[in-house]
């Protein structure tokens, strides 16, 4: 599905991934971890292909091809999700309009007819109940003025509606109160499958309580310094990084 | 011709009449133009007396400057003041139509035969638009709802136009209005009866007689007392015209109870990428309210190399309401240097001003608004909300707001922002599949969503995809 090779990606002449390592295969959960700062947003911008970072060295290929060259919306077209730390406010462009966009040009990307009114609206509001969000949302400009928590329901909501092969949750646990946040993990589960697969960015284990990773990797100063299966992410909840960075630096 | 003859022969000084092709008017503007226009439009006495006086008011003053808007001031001596309404050259299919326009054409979704007669292609009688238009006036008509060109109602209904004409905007309102007055040949006339809501949008499309859009165009429009009218100006196709110069005046009268919703859409010719060519749009729009009447300007402006123009209320009569709803996309090297007037007069009265400014390219567009609360306005209400977007760094944006308050009680509210399409919205759109021109689209729609809610279903519609179309190719 994914498989980054020795990535390295510097932005405005800071080096930020220092070469990274990474392969997610269909069907799995990975969970990335690691101390603020340490570079996980960047590397999900980067594999999105956010075209600010320059990278001097290293490859990312997706569904078995090269996306280097590929701008963000073909390998959105190709089944790429990247939920946002930090979803991005767009004055006046309703919920519905935007889904509706969206969905269009990815599926014109995919050499499809743009998908029926009817068919559409009833998907949203599926997926809108599924995620107990109220019907109002769609109406409204999307993201402004959504509670931290509200936003991070929209991404996964939006995932639920493009069905991605491969979804980047990048911290979408922050902000959601508990009921929320099993709301939302519930919908991610959902949505799994063989054929897909899900990297969760998160600096807790309770969400990893809900979405059980199949690998746990902690990034680390722009490398994957630790893998390990899910009791590893439970590890770092009791002892936090230290212990990590004595490890590398001993 | 002996009418013209007869008109002209007074005074008779240069003796040119003899020579002109009695189609159009020998380059020029002097008194003997002016009658040569009057004679050919077969006017009244009084409305020759009118132009010739809008005339001498005009040979005094002198054209304005602006300080955020450079032209290569047009002159007046060089242009043809008067040509007969000519058939455009008819062609045989749209094949003979230049292949940049038609695809543009198919960009805003026109249809084959909307295409068909904007560029003069013969249309097969299928869609028969002469017998839409009948029924249309059969219509209006049996309401008692006047709606023809100007020409006709200074002959047809000269006591109405007398009584009106220049009591919005006086004939030595500004210079282009008194050129204007002294020289308009085209543009409508409109009178909705007393207590009578028109029943569909007028449109100068359906006019009849309508011959492509003129040079000085007047628009008179009068909602008698408890009337409701909504009019729309223009259209999103791309109009090419070989005149220049554009100096249209519209007056607008809504009488007590009456309201008047304006709509226009204008994309004009803006001169090619380094900015040649292109339409010089100089337009004064001004509307006057009596009691419990409301004026509202909707405005999507995108086209012309330069536009000048202030669509304003006078809020004469006590709770009146007036609204500016502006979108103006300048692209490129077009110069913009648009807003609104709200002159507050009567008590209780209440304006809205939404002005959405969109510039890319070199462009510049400027924001500048008045609003002027009277000392008789007691309990005036504004609210003005100017914003700009910009698309890149080589372009300006300029917000002018000037307030004259001259009654205590007024409350005025103004706010202004500037932004630019953040790189950060654009990832996101990019990341769920929106490619960047649509992307842009998407944003900008968002942006002037509250202005193009204001305008007509179908119109607005039309208007996104104008939008979209403008700003083609103006990031990255
Ligand atoms: N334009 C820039 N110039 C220099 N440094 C930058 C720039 N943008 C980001 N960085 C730095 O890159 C590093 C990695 O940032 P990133 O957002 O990827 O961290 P993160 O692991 O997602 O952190 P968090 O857990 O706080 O979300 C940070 O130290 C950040 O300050
Ligand atoms: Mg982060």
């Amino acid at each position: 599905m994914l498989k980054i090779k020795n990535l390295h990606a510097s932005i405005d002449g800071t080096d930020i991934l220092k070469g990274i390592d990474l392969e997610v295969k269909p069907g799995e959960v990975h969970a990335i971890m690691g101390p603020n700062g340490s570079g996980k947003s960047t590397l999900s911008a980067v594999i999105a292909g956010r075209e600010d970072y320059e990278i001097s060295q290293g490859s990312i290929e997706f569904v078995g091809e090269d996306i280097m060259d590929l701008s963000p919306e073909e390998r959105a077209h190709m089944g790429l999700f990247l939920s946002f730390q930090y979803p991005v406010e767009i004055p006046g462009v309703s919920v519905t309009n935007f889904l509706k966009t969206a969905i269009n040009e990815s599926r014109k990307g995919r050499g499809l007819e743009a998908m029926p009114a009817k068919d559409m609206l009833k998907a949203m509001r599926e997926k809108m109940a599924m995620l107990e969000m109220d019907k109002s949302f769609m109406s409204r400009s999307i993201n402004e003025g959504f509670s931290g928590g509200e936003k991070k329901r929209n991404e996964i909501f939006q995932m639920a509606m493009l069905e991605p092969k491969l979804a980047i949750l990048d911290e979408t646990d922050s902000g959601l109160d508990i009921d929320a946040l099993r709301i939302v993990a519930n919908g991610v589960n959902k949505l799994r499958s063989k054929d897909n697969a899900i990297v969760v960015i998160t600096h807790y284990q309770r969400l990893l309580d809900h979405i059980i990773p199949d690998k746990v990797h902690v990034l680390f100063n722009g490398k994957i310094v630790k893998s390990g299966d899910k009791s590893l992410a439970l590890e770092l909840e009791s002892k936090g990084y230290d212990w990590i960075k004595e490890e590398i630096t001993a | 011709m002996d009418i013209l003859e007869k008109v002209t022969n007074s005074d008779y000084k240069y003796g040119f009449y003899t020579k002109i092709d009695s189609d159009k008017a020998p380059k020029g503007l002097n008194e003997d133009i002016i009658r040569f226009i009057s004679a050919k439009k077969e006017e009244p006495e009084w409305m020759l007396e009118w132009r010739l006086d809008a005339f001498r008011q005009w040979q005094k003053m002198e054209e304005p400057n602006w300080a955020h808007v450079k032209y290569q001031k047009p002159d007046y001596q060089d242009i043809s003041y008067y040509s007969a309404p000519k058939k455009k050259k008819s062609l045989d299919s749209l094949d003979e139509v230049d292949p940049e326009l038609l695809k543009t054409f198919e960009k805003l979704g026109i249809s084959l035969d909307e295409q068909k007669r904007l560029t003069g292609v013969a249309v097969d009688v299928v869609v028969d638009s002469v017998s839409v238009k009948t029924t249309f006036r059969e219509k209006l008509a049996e309401m008692g709802i006047i709606f023809c060109a100007i020409s006709d109602a200074v002959k047809e209904y000269p006591e109405l136009v007398k009584k009106y004409i220049g009591t919005v905007v006086p004939k030595g309102d500004n210079f282009f209005a008194a050129l204007n007055s002294a020289v308009f040949t085209d543009g409508s006339f409109c009178y909705i009866p007393k207590g009578v809501k028109c029943p569909m949008e007028l449109s100068t499309y359906f006019r009849i007689n309508e011959a492509g859009t003129g040079q000085f165009e007047r628009t008179l429009l009068i909602a008698d007392e408890g009337s409701y009218v909504s009019y729309l100006e223009g259209c999103t196709a791309p109009m090419r015209d070989e005149n220049q110069l554009h100096a249209a005046v519209v007056e607008l009268v809504a009488l007590d109870d009456a309201e008047i919703k304006y709509s226009t859409v204008q994309n004009w010719y803006p001169g090619n990428k380094e900015g040649k060519g292109g339409v010089f749009n100089f337009v004064t729009k001004r509307g006057i309210c009596e009691r419990n009447a409301k004026i509202s300007w909707t405005q999507v402006e995108t086209g012309s190399a330069v536009t000048w123009k202030y669509p304003s209320c006078i809020l004469k009569g006590d709770n009146s309401i007036g609204e500016f709803y502006s979108v103006a996309v300048t692209n490129n090297y077009q110069q913009a240097d648009t807003g609104t007037k709200m002159i507050h007069l009567g008590r209780n009265t209440k304006s809205t001003i939404i002005s959405k400014g969109i510039c890319a390219g070199n462009s510049e567009g400027s924001y500048r608004g008045l609003v002027k609360i009277g000392p008789r306005a007691q309990n005036a209400r504004n609210f003005s909300e100017c914003d700009s977007l910009l698309m890149g760094n080589a372009c300006g944006s300029h917000t002018f707001p000037y307030i004259e308050i001259k009654n205590k009680s007024a409350k005025v509210e103004h706010e202004a922002t500037t932004s630019k399409i953040g790189e950060d919205q654009l990832f996101y759109c990019n990341q769920r599949g929106i490619p960047t021109e649509e992307a842009i689209a998407l944003i900008v729609n968002g942006y002037c969503k509250d202005v193009l809610n204001q305008l007509p279903m179908e119109f607005a519609v039309e208007a996104q995809k104008l939008l979209e179309v403008s700003l083609e190719g103006s990031v990255g």
